[in-house]
Formats: C-alpha cells, structure tokens, sequence
C-alpha cells in the first residue's frame, strides 16, 4: 500500500529553537496513526505545518505522491487536511449548522433549513449525531467536539487531523470518541492522533510515531509495543509508570464535611447532602465525570463559594462559610484545577506568584513594605527545590511550560506545610516526567502526614494514588472505596450513579 | 398639557424624523461592533457627515450629491478608525476619541475658515418630507409614518436590511464570526482583516449618512457641534438594543422621543424650568435606559484587535509538476 501522505525531512525553526528536526513520516490510507511525545516536542509544530499553519523551512510533504505545499489553512481543507484543534474553533453562540458552513463557498444568501438538511445527513453518514439546529455553547465538550470532526469532514477532509483530543473528555467521551474514529476509518477517513497519553494511543492506533524535541525517533506498531518501552522513547529514559508508595498511617481526621449542600452559579443545588472526612496521612482521591459538583465542593471547602447548609471543618475548627484567606490561616493549601486562570498571575513573576498566599505577613511583607530580599531568597529557594526550568524568578510565569507553571503552583502550596492539602486535577494537560513529579509530591506530602482531597477525572491517576476513593455523581456522593479494592470496573459503575453500600468510617 | 402633547400625531412624527440621524448611526455600529470594532468615533463621524453633507448640498446646489459627500466623509474618516484598530491594532477607544476630537476641530474650523465669523445663515439645499400616496391618508399612521422625509424611510428600511444581511447572509455570518472568534474565522479560509474593515466602513457611511439627516433635514444649515453627543447616544442604542438591529432601532426610538419631547417642552415657554434642563432630557434617558439595562454581555472578541500568531514563515513554492513516488 501506498502512503497517502509522506512528509520528507521536514525542518522548522523558531528564533532559538530547532522546532522539527528533519522529521520523516509515512500516513497511510485509513489507518489511525498516532503521533506520541512530551508537551515540546514538537508535534504540534508538525501538524500545524500539514494544516498550513506554518509554512517550512526544508523539507517536502507528498499527499498521495504528489508534492503539496499548504499556505494556508484554507489550502489544506481544500486538499483534503482538516484538523480538530485542542482549544475548538467553534463559535459558542453560533448554531452548529453556522459553525459548520461558515467561511464555505456558496450562495450569499443562507438558506438555514437546506443547510440544517445536509448538515443533518452528513452527520449520519459519519455517524457523527448533531443537532445542526442546536447552539453550540449549550452542547457538551464531547458534542462540541462532535461538530468540529463533522465540520473538517462536511468540508471534504480525507485526512483528520486531532490535536490532544481527549484533553477536555470525560472517560466515556474518549471510550466514546475511539470508537467514531474507528468507524470513521471505515469511511476510508484517515486519522492522525496527537496525544502525550500512552494509554490512549494504545487504545486508538494501529501505529505510533514517537516525538522527542524536535526529532522523530520512531515509528511501531501498536502490537509490537508496550506503554513501558513507549514511554521511554519519549522521555529518553526509563520512567516509572506505578506510583510506589508505603502504607498510608492514618490520623485524625482533618477535613471533615457534614451534609453539605452548594448551589452553582444558576442557583440550583450542586452538592447534595454530602458527608466525608479526610485523615492525616492519606489521600483520598474524589472522582466522578467533571460537571458532577467537584468544582462546587472544593470551592465551598477552600472559602470560595458559600455553603448553603451543613458544614465544612478543618482541623476541629469551623471553617464553614470563612474568607479563602481564613481557610488558609487554618491550615490548608489549594491547588486549583486551572494553573493559568486561577493558580497563577501569569503577567506577574514567578517570585511575586510564590508569595501570593503569603505576601501580607512577616517577613515577606513589614509595615506594608514588601521585603524584596527575603521574597527573592524564598523564590530561587523553591525553584531549585522544585526543579523549575526557568532563567530566573523574575521571569513571568506565562512564560513557563504548563509543567512548570504547575510546579510554581505546588511549591507555593507545600512549602507552608499545609494540614490540609486540597489538590485539583494537578496533572491536568501535563507530560509524563511532569506528572511522575507531581505525584511524588503529593505523596511526600501524605507521607509527612498532611490530608490530602485530590480531586481528579483521571481513572488511573485516582488508582494509582487514592488510599480511598469517593465518587461523585450529580452532586452525591455514590460511596466510598479502599484504594486497593477498587478498580476501573467499580468506580466506572460509580461515575454513571450507581451507588454502592455506605461504608462505616469509624471503623478506619 | 402632557396628554395634549402625546395625543398630537405631530409629536410621533417629529419623534421619529430625530431618531433617523441617530438610528443610522447606530446600525452602522452595530456592524461595526458585531464585526469585533467597537466604533466610540460615531460622534465624529455624524459631524463629518453633517459637515460635508451641508457643504456639499450647498456648493452643488444638490441634496443627493450632499448626502454622497456626507456618506463619503463619514467612511473616510472610518477607514482612519480602520487603519488605527485593526491595522496597527492600537486603543480602540482612545483612537476614536481622538477622532471624535479631530472632527470637532476640523469642521468648526473650517466651518468659520469659509463662512468667516459673521455667521449669516446660508441655508443650503434640503430634504423635504414624501408622502407615500395612499399609505399618506391612513388616518394617524399616515401622518405618523408616511409623511416623512426620504432618509427616515431609508433608516427605516435599513433595520430589515440589515438584520437580513446579518442573519441571512454569508457576509453576515462571517461579520458575526469576526466579532465572536476571528480565529475561528480565519482558519475557515476568511479574511477576519477585510470583514473588519468592510464593517468600520460601513459604519462610518451610515454614520455619515446620520449626521446629514440633521443638517439637510430642515434645518439646512450648520454650526458648531452640531451632533451634540448623538454619535455617543447611538453608541449607547446598540447596547441598550442589546446588539440585534430591531433592539437598536427601538432604543434610538426611546431617545427621539426624549429629543422630541425636550423641544416641545422648550416651546411651552414654563418660566420655572430653565430651557437646559429639557434640552438634558435625552441624555437622561440614555443613563437611566442603561440602569435599568443591566449588566449586558456584547460580542465576545468585541474591542480585541486580531492578529495571526508568529510562525508563519516564508512558503515553499508549490511545485506543479508531478513527483514520482518517493
């Protein structure tokens, strides 16, 4: 079989960065082909030069052996390239069918009901369901998500292009998503898979290609190959996929929620009677699909949200309804799910993000005087104790990597010691050295006694870590599981709301 | 006395005449802001028009030709308002502010630099009032609504126009998309720049436009300021309208009124009131249409200037001819 596309010695460089080093890749005809690689590595870069994006410095790109050179976005869906970006390029207060036509050739004026017709039957044909009628900020990610694929195809893409596509998905959205694109191929739609998950691409391709800075290092078949020996060609070293950590010794308890009851921003109930403690040394990791009140419950915890009945006690005390500032003075730190819009001050420097908690007291701050040295002599303290790849601390932190962005976010958190750590979706759209060092982390933190509430959506992450594992559903809490008596299977049952017996806690 | 007023079909008439400057100003910013440009330079605009539609009209001893001018007038000083915001991507608001100040300047000073400062009243050449045939003789609409003057039917016949356009169109949908996500735009193939600029064009016509339906719409002369913040109510009309064409048209409605009103008021001559205090009133409605408004959300990318990320390097050339398998 002939490749239907071939990139030959692709080279592209930014201002100091070789960004794709003489890349070589063969796609062939409705096959899924994934392209695996840390965060850097360069594949993005790559798929931006098959989607027009970015034009190349040397090198040439065969679609069914006959050269092409994409200027433009436009000129790639015209030969047949679409891509599905990670942050989707829908409009939210468009319909799907206005999303799907917009920038088509065509009459001016729009008939909607011909539109809606055909935009209807395209989906059927892929087998892509959308409502065309249907205004896309009311659909759900994996809708959303939904359009976009049918919108690449509704415009003639032969070869889809899917950046990090599981990044915003729930488990069953992904186990969703594998199985369209398997039916998609079915269509002779070829797929190229850009992903930093190694069980997702296990799961998805028949092949992989292996990205690692700027170069590609290999490419295998899926059968041939293992998550251990993938990993290692993307890091260069050898990684450790399970997270060792010693028994968990339990004290008291140090968060304790009691019937608890948190209204969202629309005024109806988030968080429905819901009652758990968290002990000194453990981690109790709470999962359930995202949007099922984990947001609402961790900003009700760290003073964020008001409560609107029962109650939330930190170490013996009353924190119910208390300023984040108090919550803090208890004894708590917070890691927020989203580094960039609630983490961080990305304009600001690393050093003024490190004392953001902190910054009032002595001896960061006397008489209303910030203490530059003392702040300075803290900050390269915690970049080197963390391991922060920057060029110093007054650098501002949008100009880090997502992994050290999160890392500057940990630091300032652990460093006061907390009792109580909460810590949500602290992996989130992180490569795996990061993610391995962040989980050491939270285990350090466990193991010098602190309660740690680690919120995630991530079924492995919640394996790997939770000494027990509660499970949210539509603002309940569905049950409480031992760490080592759960598995994907009941917690899977769980996340779709199937309670299990409420298990004794006193008997811990 | 009040009653006697809002009773008299007079009223409505005039009410809705002083709501034509105003009202195709703000549909022109409408597009403008639905395009992702906010457009604060409408005052600027309406008194570029005015200016030149009433020097035109004068000088060519034509209407039509002045209004052309006027029309021109406003879209040249818009393609500046253009350049600045989408171009070289700088404050949209101070841009237009400093347009607005431009245009004050410029037409004051060359209002005195042709007429000089004995400020005879030449009156130009002006619209006067059509009435529609039949449609004239309904009773109380006819008076209300077909007796006017062209440019009020125009304005009014723009508010289908331009909804059509903006929900019935390509042009309309790719206008919308620039407002709310001009990348979306642009990876679909479209020029977000040319959509953006076409729209600020066209608002500073219609702007233009606005500001000579008040020197050519009976008065038929000018003076300084003669906009007096129209341009700013406009502004406000899209948002109270909350950025459809029908809601714009309803809330520059409100404020024809109110300027309406305001006039009448000053005719009863009541000795208690000063005279400024009714000539305050639509600029009152506009702050108190706005309380009661309520926070309001525009297009999401409205007031951000758009640019392409880096990376974009110099293309290879697209060889034609065939290359045999590699």
């Amino acid at each position: 079989m002939k490749p239907i596309l071939s990139l030959r010695n692709i080279v592209k460089r930014f201002p100091g960065v070789l960004a794709n080093d003489n890349i070589n890749l063969d796609i062939y005809p409705s096959e899924i082909h994934s392209i695996l690689g840390e965060n850097g590595a360069g594949k993005s870069t790559l798929m931006n030069i098959l989607y027009g994006a970015y034009g190349i410095d040397e090198g040439e790109v065969f679609l069914e052996g006959e050269e092409i050179a994409v200027a433009s976005p436009k000129e790639a869906i015209d030969l047949g390239i679409g891509m599905v970006h990670q942050h989707f390029m829908l409009i939210p207060v468009f319909s799907v069918a206005e999303n799907i036509i917009l920038g088509m050739p065509g009459k001016q004026r729009l008939s909607m009901r011909d539109i809606e017709n055909s935009v209807k039957k395209a989906g059927e044909k892929f087998g892509l369901k959308v409502d065309p009628n249907a205004i896309v900020s009311t659909l759900s990610v994996g809708e959303q998500q939904r359009v976009e694929i049918l919108k690449a195809l509704y415009r003639g893409a032969k070869i889809l292009i899917l950046d990090e596509p599981t990044a915003v998905l729930t488990p069953a959205e992904t186990q969703e998503l594998f199985v369209m694109l398997r039916e998609l191929t079915e269509q002779k739609v070829t797929i190229i898979f850009i992903s930093h998950k190694l069980n997702e691409v296990m799961a998805v391709s028949e092949r992989i290609s292996v990205m690692r800075r700027g170069k590609m290092i290999d490419t295998v078949f899926t059968k041939d190959t293992s998550p251990e020996e993938l990993a290692q060609m993307m890091v260069g070293r050898e990684v450790v996929l399970r997270v060792e950590k010693p028994l968990a010794s339990l004290g008291d308890a140090t968060l304790k929620i009691e019937g608890l009851y948190v209204k969202n921003e629309k005024q109806v109930l988030a968080v429905r009677d819901l009652s758990f403690k968290v002990f000194a040394g453990e981690i109790f990791a709470l999962t359930g699909v995202d949007g099922n009140g984990q947001t609402e419950l961790v900003e009700a915890i760290t003073g964020l949200r008001n409560v609107t009945q029962g109650n939330v006690n930190i170490q013996g005390k009353n924190a119910t309804n208390k300023s984040p500032r108090q919550i803090i003075e208890m004894g708590s730190g917070h890691i927020p799910g989203d580094r960039q819009k609630q983490g961080l001050v990305l304009d600001m420097t690393i050093m003024d993000n490190m004392i953001l908690e902190c910054f009032y007291k002595e001896p960061y701050s006397k008489q209303h005087f910030m203490q530059e040295d003392i702040i300075e002599k803290l900050a390269e303290d915690l970049i080197t104790d963390y391991d922060i790849r920057c060029t110093g601390s007054s650098v501002s932190a949008g100009n880090l990597s997502g992994g050290n962005q999160q890392k500057i976010v940990v630091a300032r958190t652990i460093f006061h010691e907390p009792t109580l750590l909460v810590a949500v979706f602290p992996t989130r759209g992180l490569d795996v050295g990061a993610i391995e060092y962040i989980h050491k982390r939270l285990i350090e933190e466990r193991n010098r006694g602190c309660a740690v509430l680690l919120v995630s959506t991530e079924l492995d992450e919640v394996l790997s870590l939770g000494d027990r594992i509660g499970v949210m559903y539509e603002g309940e809490l569905m049950g409480i599981v031992d760490g080592d008596k759960a598995d994907k299977t009941n917690i899977g049952l769980m996340m779709a709301g199937r309670k299990v017996e409420e298990k004794d806690e006193t008997d811990l | 006395m009040l009653s006697q007023l809002l009773t008299n079909p007079d009223f409505y008439n005039a009410a809705i005449r002083l709501t034509a400057p105003l009202l195709l100003a703000a549909l022109g910013g409408l597009i403008c802001e639905r395009a992702g440009v906010l457009n604060l330079g409408l005052e600027g605009m309406m008194l570029t028009g005015a200016f030149f539609g009433y020097l035109g009209s004068l000088y060519t001893q034509s209407v039509v030709l002045g209004l052309l001018i006027a029309a021109l007038s406003g879209g040249a000083l818009a393609t500046v308002h253009a350049y600045f915001s989408i171009t070289i991507r700088v404050n949209q608001i101070v841009t237009a502010l400093g347009l607005n100040m431009l245009a004050l300047g410029v037409t004051s000073t060359l209002f005195r630099f042709i007429f000089g400062t004995d400020l005879k009243q030449l009156q130009s050449p002006g619209m006067v009032p059509v009435k529609l045939g039949f449609l004239s003789e309904i009773p109380i609409i006819g008076p209300i609504f077909f007796s006017q003057l062209p440019i009020v039917y125009f304005a009014i016949a723009l508010i289908v126009i331009i909804h059509f356009l903006l929900y019935h169109s390509k042009w309309g949908l790719s206008i919308r998309a620039a407002g709310e996500h001009p990348k979306a735009l642009d990876l679909a193939g479209i020029d977000v720049i040319k959509v953006r600029y076409s729209a600020v064009i066209i608002s500073g016509v219609l702007a233009g436009l606005g500001g000579a339906a008040i020197t050519l719409g009976g008065i038929n002369t000018f003076y300084d300021n003669i906009t007096a913040g129209r341009g700013f109510i406009a502004f406000a009309a899209i948002v109270f309208g909350k950025w459809t064409p029908v809601g714009t048209a309803l809330a520059t409605l409100l404020f024809g009124m109110g300027d309406a009103l305001q006039l009448r008021l000053q005719a009863f001559n009541i000795q208690a009131i000063p005279y400024q205090f009714f000539l305050m009133l639509p600029y009152l409605i506009t702050l108190v249409a706005l309380v009661f408004m309520g926070p309001s959300k525009g297009p999401a990318a409205s007031g951000v200037p758009y640019a392409r990320e880096q990376g974009q390097s110099k293309r290879k050339k697209l060889i034609k001819d065939k290359v045999t398998e590699v």
